[in-house]
C-alpha cells in the first residue's frame, strides 16, 4: 500500500504531458505553412525543412531554433501568448503562432 | 560605388522594355539558366572575398550565409539544366555581370575594417535588390520551361530574403 500514493503520483505525471502533441509545420520554397498555428503552453511545433537551405524559426528576444535542408527542428512552447516567428537568414519568411495556457 | 553592377542588370531590364530594338529580345532559357547562376556566382566570390577580409563577425556570418545559399541554389540550377538537357548560353548581360563584379571587388579589396564592411554590405543590398528586379520584371516572365520558371521564382524569394538580411546586417553596422 505505501507504493500506492508514488505510483498514483507517477501516473499523474506522466498523464500530463501526454495531452501535449506535436503540430507539424513544413517550410517549402521558403514557406512556412500552416503560416499560422493555435497551440498550448507545453506543446511541441515541429518544422520539417524540405528545402535546400538552412532556416531558423527565431522570435525576437526569444527562441531560435536553425532548421538544417532536409531535417527538422522543433521548440515546446513554456509560455502563453500571441508570437510572430522568422527565419533570420531570410527575414522574408514569417510565421506566427497562437498559444494557449 | 556599385554602380556598375546595377547600370549591368539596368541595361537588361532597359532590353527587356524595349521590344523593337536588336538588343531587346527576350533572353532564352539556356541565357536566363547562364544569367541566373551568373548572378549567384558573383555573390559566392563576394561572400569569399569578405569572409577573408572582414573583422566583424555580423559580416562574416552574413557572408557565411550568402556563400552557402547561393551555392546551395547554383547546385539546384546545375541539376535541372542537366536534367532539361539545356546548355546554358553566355550573352551579354552575364558578361557585363561578370566584367562589374570583377570591377567591384577590385575596389573592395582596397578597403579594409569598418570602411570594408560598410562597402560591401551596401553593395549586397544594392545587388539583390537589382537582381530581385531583373528576376521578377524580365527573368521569370521570360522563361518557358515551368521548371526552371519555379527555381527562379524560388531564387527570387531567396534573394529577397537575403536583401533584407543584409539591410538588418547594415542597420547593425550604424
Amino acid at each position: 500500500m505505501r507504493t500506492a500514493l508514488p505510483l498514483a503520483t507517477a501516473l499523474a505525471l506522466v498523464a500530463s504531458p501526454a495531452l501535449a502533441t506535436t503540430i507539424e509545420v513544413t517550410i517549402d520554397k521558403l514557406v512556412f505553412s500552416p503560416a499560422s498555428v493555435q497551440a498550448k503552453v507545453g506543446d511541441t511545433i515541429e518544422w520539417t525543412n524540405k528545402d535546400v537551405f538552412a532556416h531558423t524559426a527565431t522570435v525576437k528576444g526569444g527562441w531560435d531554433v536553425t532548421i538544417q535542408p532536409k531535417s527538422k527542428g522543433k521548440v515546446t512552447l513554456k509560455a502563453a501568448g500571441a508570437v510572430d516567428y522568422f527565419c533570420r537568414f531570410h527575414p522574408n519568411m514569417k510565421g506566427h503562432l497562437e498559444v494557449s495556457p | 560605388m556599385f554602380i556598375r553592377p546595377t547600370a549591368a542588370l539596368a541595361a537588361l531590364l532597359l532590353a527587356g522594355a524595349a521590344p523593337y530594338a536588336q538588343a531587346a529580345e527576350k533572353p532564352t532559357d539556356p541565357q536566363i539558366a547562364h544569367i541566373a547562376y551568373t548572378a549567384g556566382t558573383i555573390d559566392i566570390e563576394a561572400a569569399k572575398q569578405a569572409i577573408k577580409k572582414s573583422k566583424t563577425k555580423e559580416v562574416v556570418d552574413f557572408a557565411k550565409d550568402m556563400e552557402r545559399d547561393h551555392e546551395a541554389v547554383n547546385k539546384q540550377a546545375l541539376d535541372l539544366v542537366k536534367k532539361l538537357k539545356v546548355k546554358p548560353e553566355d550573352n551579354a548581360t552575364s558578361q557585363a555581370l561578370v566584367k562589374a563584379a570583377k570591377e567591384e571587388r577590385a575596389k573592395l579589396a582596397k578597403l579594409k575594417g569598418a570602411a570594408f564592411d560598410k562597402a560591401y554590405i551596401e553593395n549586397e543590398v544594392a545587388y539583390h535588390k537589382q537582381v530581385d528586379s531583373a528576376l521578377e520584371t524580365l527573368l521569370i516572365p521570360s522563361a518557358s520551361n515551368a521548371e526552371l520558371k519555379s527555381l527562379l521564382e524560388t531564387g527570387l524569394k531567396i534573394f529577397q530574403g537575403h536583401e533584407q538580411h543584409a539591410e538588418h546586417v547594415a542597420g547593425m553596422l550604424k
